[in-house]
């Protein structure tokens, strides 16, 4: 072949190169802007429980990229979006559980010192909990995680969305300010635990002094780093920096408003304390949790600036819980506080909706207040209301779709969104059951088989093996390792 | 003794004595207050469920010396009759919470208020009726929420009143109104308690706060020798009741096994608190053997045993079905959707709390179960009538002429969130919704607000 052949069919070549390449580049971008509108997705024909703006009868909205991009009776559906008939049906925002301790592995209290600041909720997230998707199921998207109510100053805590399944850091709610838990009262004197009283504080007044110690030490603390800063800038030398200490670091956060204070608390005078403490110190509680007696010391909650995030109905479980009523968040959202309804348990949750609608019937709250209680406001609890807790155009689609109004008693959650992913359908839950009580059915047979001792008569596993049978043959053993008489 | 200190003594009697009489004056004014009116009462234009027929849309309900008189579209009002408007209103039996521990609990943890449980694993000769504060506040505030009649159960209820003793002893069906405990009991033995024991291979501590781990065969071994003393208990209790019927007097008398004759007999029935599938098996299978007359309660698991049940015709009472499910691999909706299929297998079901402070949730558990597949007119006689019915009682949990007048009358559908409890007549009295809480509420509401600053 000569050399201007071979040019030109390099150069023929080239050509060719380029158009594949801008044919593939054309095609590629087509392909990314068809994918963009299969991404979509819109609701269509329901009844849109907006919460800032309303009720939109016959209503659609239309997800892209994870947020809301339109609300209202006239949003059209792009070509390829996925459509979602929802006639009949109501959507409101995805729940927020602000007191929660699911999605938790392990124990939830570091009960041995009665200020654990330095532990941390979310290095111990488990994607995995199986009530995470219980909860979906419930209309569950986010949940405030919290340490238990051990100590005076428990564990840091931290705000997911109930991605069932991800990766533990991609459960963390984006810009969330993280939090800590706080707790008063019995628990924390350990009041209902039998035996001797194993620690300080025993009484409501070393509560307060155990808090007032840890926030003197704190300021101490942040004093000592500012002096160092300031020394080094100023170009001093051969400084040592304070001995940094985990313990005081969360508290020191708190002081510079960068952490939440999330409170357990039952009766009036320990609320009332926490805020004196506060106000000597200068941090702010960002809510009183339970606050069973909120409804007599709201006015002070007000001028103090905390919420408060209440059960509906629970009461006399222990004294500090005697003077309950299911009146509180109606009282207290009467009085000006910002008010939410949460769960602390994991079956609670699975039915927020109908624990908010018991503040029509004790305290005459209206639908929408009553709905706010378990959207809106716990997203202003968890600041993170300019992004969640209402439908809104531009905020995050977390949805919930129900077969009924949901403050009735008879409404059931049919899908859950997070992002404009719907990670919740029960249609789809209930026709995958068969296939799932097969597959675990095969497991089992082949666990058994698996662990069929060698055929020697009278050896010890194979007692073992018999003893270990339920009494009547037919069943397969309980799988799962059920405990019962675990306690709730 | 000096005069002068008899003097100061008559005075400060004297003075006693004043403030008495005006205690005993400004009781007698808070009593009348307080007092249920029992009388002739007629309620019109209510729409009435009596759930004994079809319901009734603007019907009349009569109620006189605490009985249903008369009820339906053309009823006659009596000349003597307090008529009470109830256009726009709905009528139903009273809500029956038939496993309970109201009047023997005040506060869980205080142990001072908390009679639920006696020491020993068997306690037959016990009665909760004995131990029911007619005072409690509990009383007042489920009343509030439409119950009229609680069956109050003694013992562990399987874990849910703690500890864990297998005869609790007898469960009592209690009236929410009255002056006292005899006024309120309408019977005493209504069925004895018995919490089935299960192979726990994990116990929580409560005095320790831990958890104590069993090798499975060592817990069998415990759980058998607890099933083996029952087994016998019960066969003692046969041949006992064997003597008490043949007329002799010569034997020694035995409270406990006194109080099983009528147990192995039959005529008290035997609630059986389990929740496993395979404790509700052992549980039947030990109840036919023994040939009582077995009411299952709790059952977290009984979906898992229908065929069962409904071949042995044995009644459920629901537990709090707002429950997780029993394990991960269970559909999330086990507990919620169990009702509906047994109902629909033709198993007899009533709800119930298992509980003191979430005894007024009764119809929210119905309404939850409704929306999983509980028609909803059973759901209103699985608050009501059912659990009467598995008891033996066959004057309340309907609205027909001579029954107990324990009447409630709402705003709206019985097991609806929002709906609110209007009257309500226990007994045939017209009887107080007043309660703790709702005082509480009106203190504080009426709390004068901060004055905002200038």
């Amino acid at each position: 072949m000569s050399a201007r052949a071979d040019l030109k069919s390099r150069l023929w070549s080239s050509v060719v190169q380029v158009v594949v390449a801008l044919a593939a580049f054309a095609m590629g971008s087509l392909a990314a802007h068809a994918q963009d509108d299969r991404n979509a997705m819109v609701i269509q024909n329901a009844t849109v429980i907006t919460i800032t703006h309303g009720r939109i009868e016959h209503g659609s909205i239309l997800i892209r990229d994870g947020k809301i991009a339109a609300v209202g009776t006239d949003v059209a559906a792009p070509a390829g979006a996925k459509v979602l008939d929802a006639s009949g049906m109501y959507v409101m925002p995805g729940i927020i559980d602000c007191h929660t301790h699911i999605a938790v592995d392990g124990d939830v209290n570091e009960g041995s010192t009665s200020v654990s600041s330095m532990v941390n909720i979310k290095d111990v997230l488990n994607p995995y909990d199986v009530n995470i998707y219980h909860e979906l199921a419930g209309g569950v998207v986010i949940g405030n995680v919290l340490h238990g109510s051990a100590n005076p100053i428990g564990g840091q805590t931290v705000v997911i969305k109930l991605k069932y399944g991800a990766p533990p850091d991609e459960l963390p709610f984006p810009g969330a300010l993280p939090g800590i838990k706080f707790a008063l009262g019995e628990n924390v004197k350990h009041s209902n635990f039998g035996g001797p009283t194993p620690r300080y504080p025993a009484t409501r007044m070393g509560v307060e002094e155990t808090i007032r110690d840890a926030f003197t030490r704190a300021k101490q603390y942040e004093k000592d780093w500012a002096d160092y800063n300031r020394r080094k800038a100023a170009g001093e030398q051969n400084l040592m920096p304070p001995r940094r200490d985990l313990q005081l670091e969360p508290l020191v956060e708190v002081l510079e408003g960068k952490r939440y204070i999330h409170c357990h608390s039952y009766v009036s005078d320990e609320i009332l304390m926490l805020i004196r403490v506060a106000n000597e110190f200068g941090f702010k509680v960002r809510t009183f949790q339970h606050v069973l007696e909120g409804y007599k010391v709201a006015d002070e909650m007000v001028a103090a600036g905390a919420g408060g995030s209440t059960f509906s109905d629970w009461w006399a479980y222990k004294m500090e819980a005697y003077e309950a009523i299911p009146y509180n968040a109606a009282l207290m959202t009467r009085r000006g506080v910002i008010v939410s309804v949460n769960s602390d348990d994991p079956e609670e949750a699975r039915h927020l909706n109908q624990e908010a609608a018991k503040t029509m019937r004790y305290g005459n709250l209206t639908e929408n207040e009553a709905l706010r209680l378990i959207t809106l406001n716990p997203a202003m609890q968890l600041g993170i209301d300019r992004q969640v807790g209402s439908i809104e155009t531009g905020k995050d689609a977390d949805l919930v779709i129900y077969n009924h109004d949901p403050l009735s008693v008879y409404a059931v959650v049919q899908k859950t969104i997070i992002d404009g992913r719907v990670y919740f359908d029960r249609d789809k839950d209930i026709a995958q059951r068969a296939a799932l009580a097969k597959e675990k059915l095969d497991l089992l047979e082949k666990q058994k088989s698996a662990l069929k001792p060698p055929a020697k008569p009278g050896t010890e596993n194979e007692q073992k093996g018999k003893e270990a049978k339920p009494k009547k043959g037919k069943e397969t053993p309980e799988a799962g390792g059920s405990v019962e008489g675990s306690g709730r | 003794m000096s005069s002068a200190a008899g003097r100061i003594r008559w005075r400060s009697l004297r003075r006693k004595a004043f403030v008495s009489v005006a205690i005993a004056f400004l009781w007698a004014l808070y009593v009348a207050a307080q007092s249920p009116s029992s009388g002739v009462y007629a309620i019109e234009g209510a729409k009435i469920f009596t759930l004994a027929g079809a319901p009734i849309d603007k019907g009349t309900l009569v109620i006189r010396d605490g009985k249903i008189a008369a009820v339906g579209a053309s009823v006659a009002i009596p000349a003597d009759a307090e008529v009470i408007d109830a256009s726009g209103l709905e009528v139903y039996p009273g809500l029956f919470d038939p496993v309970t521990q109201v009047g023997l609990e005040e506060v869980g943890a205080v142990r001072a208020t908390v009679d639920t449980q006696e020491t020993g694993d068997f306690n037959p000769d016990v009665t909760a009726a004995t131990a029911f504060n007619a005072d409690s506040a509990h009383v007042g505030v489920i009343r509030a929420a439409g119950i009229t009649e609680v069956l109050t159960v003694p013992g562990s209820l399987g874990g849910f009143g703690g500890g864990n003793s297998v005869i609790g002893g007898n469960a009592s069906v209690v009236n929410l109104g009255g002056w006292n405990i005899n006024d309120m009991v309408i019977e005493r033995h209504a069925a004895m308690e018995l919490t089935w024991p299960s192979i726990s291979t994990g116990t929580f501590d409560t005095t320790t706060f831990t958890f104590r781990r069993l090798p499975f065969d060592e817990a069998t071994k415990q759980y058998q020798k607890k099933v083996d003393a029952l087994s016998d208990l019960f066969d003692e209790a046969r041949h006992y009741a064997q003597v008490l019927g043949s007329g002799t007097s010569d034997f020694a008398r035995d409270l406990k096994l006194e109080a099983l004759a009528p147990v192995v007999q039959g005529r008290e029935p035997l609630l059986v608190v389990a929740f496993s599938a395979r404790d509700i098996r052992n549980a039947v299978e030990f109840c036919e053997a023994q040939k009582v007359r077995m009411i299952l309660g709790g059952a977290s698991e009984a979906w898992k045993t229908v065929d069962l049940l409904k071949r042995n015709n044995i009644p459920v009472i629901i537990g709090p079905i707002l429950s997780v499910p029993q394990t991960d691999d269970d559909p999330y909706d086990a507990a919620y959707a169990m009702p509906g299929q047994l109902h629909s297998a033709g198993v007899s079901i009533a709800f119930a709390s298992f509980n003191t402070s979430f005894s007024r949730r009764l119809p929210q558990y119905a309404g939850t179960a409704v929306g999983y597949g509980l028609p909803r007119e059973e759901a209103w006689k699985a608050v009501t009538v059912n659990a009467a019915r598995m008891l033996g009682l066959n004057d309340i949990g309907t609205i027909e002429p001579g029954k107990i007048a324990n009447v409630v009358v709402t705003d709206g559908d019985l097991l609806e969130l929002r709906t609110e409890v209007k009257y309500l007549f226990i007994q045939g009295a017209l009887t107080s919704l007043d309660n703790k809480q709702l005082e509480l509420y009106k203190r504080f509401s009426s709390r004068p607000r901060p004055k905002t600053e200038p």
